[in-house]
């Protein structure tokens, strides 16, 4: 009797998933269509598109000065991002085998309370000519020029790199704490050194909380803008600089959909690589399981 | 050597030598130090004094990763990432060894463990019985001089675990290389061991065969882990010299009411305290009288309390005429031995003889 109620609900989730769906439509899907669609029109004369198709963005694009700030924000993005997973590892490792865990968990979302601009403001206070380091050098009589900490590509990385750790230490510290830490003795118990234990043992089996930890880093900082706008100098301009600018002051609103469209191509990309590590996982495990099924 | 974390002493003053090829067991309660002994013997620990000496050799300071043990441990710890093949191929990729190698000696150690059939398979595709034996495979595939296994039958149920106790002894046979095996199970130590080691609150009570452990406890503390028995405190009144170097001691033993005789490999003086002890099963029970003329032979009546039958054995509490109660244990065996069936309320005489008997020290636990 249940049975067949059951089956009449079958279709229930479709119900519950509505609101859910009207969101994603009208504030993602939608939006994502008139960037689409704005990409391929001819520019307004005072901002705007007018209605007509053209690929006039997309050949404009096509200029080595934007292949230059293309390959230049892979690049700050890539360093930013390496560097975040180099450093979230021994924090997510520290963190998972610490007894105060609430509390190092508190610390890392403290941040969050605070607003981003005024974060890297704050930076601008201490790398600055008159700011913190360069003051107390000064006076410990080290320097006597100022050293050229701000306004460059290496402040961006850093900025970047302070503003998105967090988004890389929860996933990877999520992952260690389901680590069975023993496992480091069994592997060192078996030969293998301090560094082979934590590269043969431990990362294989973090391996997930790293995919994602990349993903929450990579994403954010391609298509960062305030960073580079207030820390970086004219060298290190970045595509979301380049879209607020098309938008703002040159008012070509197709050439600014262009360039959305390669963070989201990217952001995509990378998500999709993400999907395909846990399924082609997902897949080895189930296929090895269908084995040991017919194996019995 | 002893260990403290804080203020618990998990090690105290603990000295074991064990013998080359030996099947070496350290048995005591949870808590007793054996885990942390074996874990100094690994190289997870550092005693706070003392040494580990390997063929003569002070071992401590040298990583996990440079001794000649390996370790099975009580939750396998097998990589969850890797195939059954790669956890035992472990050990020789990290040493880089060619891959003919390793692939004819990881079979090899994979037959020896009956694992033939499940090569691929990743660790959560294992029973807990499977599990083991693949930690089994890896930790003998270095061919360490020692193997130190960490309860490792404890997460296994009954049935199992007793095959693969006798695997383990096969394999000990075969290989012919030390074990060092933690167990709190007293029936797993004497079943497969060489020599045990009782320990308990970190200090080490008794070394000897399973025999001598169980028929020669040392303390009131390893009669009373090591199988059943009965405990008395008592007084030594005499021991005077017999046959073959042992001594025919009298105790005064005020639970009984009366004075007991015991024999014993030591002299001990009279008016110590210590504790006498007599195994259930040592104690025979009967519908009639003993002959009393056999001085060696202490008897006592009493009332069958509660009987307890369990097929090829009975166990009976007997309250003897003083009210004090005694564990008998009656194996069963045809009606010319057995005699009539002993019930409920009956009076009974039960008997055991001074060699039967043990004296232990009694030690402040």
């Amino acid at each position: 009797m249940t049975g067949g109620k059951l089956l009449k609900n079958r279709n229930v989730g479709f119900r519950y998933s509505l609101p859910m769906g009207l969101w994603f439509t009208l504030f993602f899907l939608l939006p994502l269509a008139i960037i689409i669609s704005y990409s391929f029109m001819k520019k307004g004369l005072h901002g705007g598109v007018e209605y007509s198709f053209s690929l006039n963005a997309y050949i404009q694009m096509m200029n080595a000065s934007y292949g230059k700030l293309f390959v230049r924000t892979l690049w700050v993005t890539f360093l930013a991002t390496l560097i975040s997973i180099i450093l979230a590892l021994p924090c997510g490792y520290a963190m998972a085998r610490s007894k105060n865990q609430t509390l190092l968990l508190f610390l890392i979302i403290i941040p969050f309370w605070t607003n981003s601009l005024i974060r890297i403001n704050a930076w601008i206070a201490i790398l600055g000519n008159q700011g913190f380091i360069n003051e107390t050098l000064r006076n410990l009589g080290l320097i006597k020029e100022s050293l050229p900490l701000l306004y460059n590509q290496s402040a961006v990385i850093l900025v970047l790199v302070y503003m998105y750790l967090p988004y890389a230490i929860l996933p990877v510290f999520t992952a260690m704490d389901k680590f069975d830490f023993s496992l480091l003795e069994a592997a060192r118990d078996l030969g293998a050194t301090k560094s082979q234990s934590m590269f043969k043992v431990l990362l294989p089996n973090v391996r997930s909380g790293i995919v994602t930890a990349i993903i929450f880093t990579f994403i954010p900082i391609f298509g960062a803008y305030t960073v580079p706008l207030l820390v970086g100098g004219k060298d290190s301009y970045m595509i979301g600089n380049v879209i607020v600018d098309q938008v703002t002051k040159v008012r070509n609103w197709p050439l600014a959909s262009a360039f959305s469209m390669i963070i989201t191509l990217v952001s995509t990309a990378g998500v999709l690589w993400m999907m395909g590590t846990s399924a082609r996982e997902a897949a080895k495990n189930k296929a090895a399981k269908s084995k040991m099924e017919a194996s019995v | 050597m002893s260990k403290s974390f804080g203020t618990f002493h998990a090690l105290d003053d603990a000295n074991i030598k064990i013998e080359k090829g030996e099947f070496f067991s350290l048995l005591g309660p949870s808590g007793c130090g054996k885990t942390t002994l074996l874990r100094i013997i690994a190289g997870f620990e550092t005693p706070d004094v003392g040494v580990v000496s390997f063929d003569g050799k002070n071992i401590i300071g040298i990583d996990p990763n440079k001794r000649q043990s390996n370790t099975v441990f009580q939750n396998y710890a097998l990589f969850p990432h890797l195939s059954v093949f790669e956890n035992v191929a472990f050990p020789m990729r990290i040493r880089k060894e060619n891959k003919k190698d390793i692939e004819r000696k990881v079979m090899e150690y994979l037959h020896l463990v009956q694992l033939d059939a499940h090569v691929n398979k990743k660790p959560n595709q294992l029973s807990g019985g499977q599990k083991q034996r693949v930690a089994i495979a890896r930790a003998l595939i270095n061919e360490p001089s020692v193997l130190l296994l960490d309860e490792p039958l404890s997460a296994l149920d009954a049935k199992l675990r007793s095959n693969l106790l006798v695997e383990l002894d096969k394999i000990h046979d075969q290989i012919g290389i030390t074990f060092i095996y933690v167990t709190h199970d007293q029936s797993e130590a004497l079943s497969v061991s060489d020599r045990i080691a009782v320990m308990n609150q970190g200090k080490v009570l008794q070394i000897g065969s399973p025999f001598e452990i169980y028929e020669n406890p040392a303390t009131e503390f390893v009669a009373k882990f090591i199988g059943e028995t009965n405990l008395f405190d008592s007084r030594v009144v005499e021991c005077e010299p017999y046959k073959n170097n042992e001594f025919m001691c009298t105790l005064d033993v005020p639970a009984l009411g009366k004075t007991i005789k015991v024999t014993d490999y030591d002299k001990t003086e009279p008016g110590q305290q210590i504790s006498f002890t007599v195994r259930p099963e040592k104690v025979r029970i009967t519908l009639e009288e003993p002959h009393k003329s056999d001085r060696e032979l202490n008897v006592f009546r009493g009332i069958v309390e509660e009987p307890v039958y369990s097929g090829f054995q009975s166990k009976f509490f007997v309250k003897l005429d003083n009210g004090t109660e005694l564990k008998v244990f009656k194996q069963h065996q045809n009606y010319l031995e057995d005699g009539p069936e002993i019930a409920w309320k009956d009076t009974v005489y039960v008997s055991w003889s001074a060699n039967d008997g043990y004296i232990v020290e009694v030690i402040n636990q």
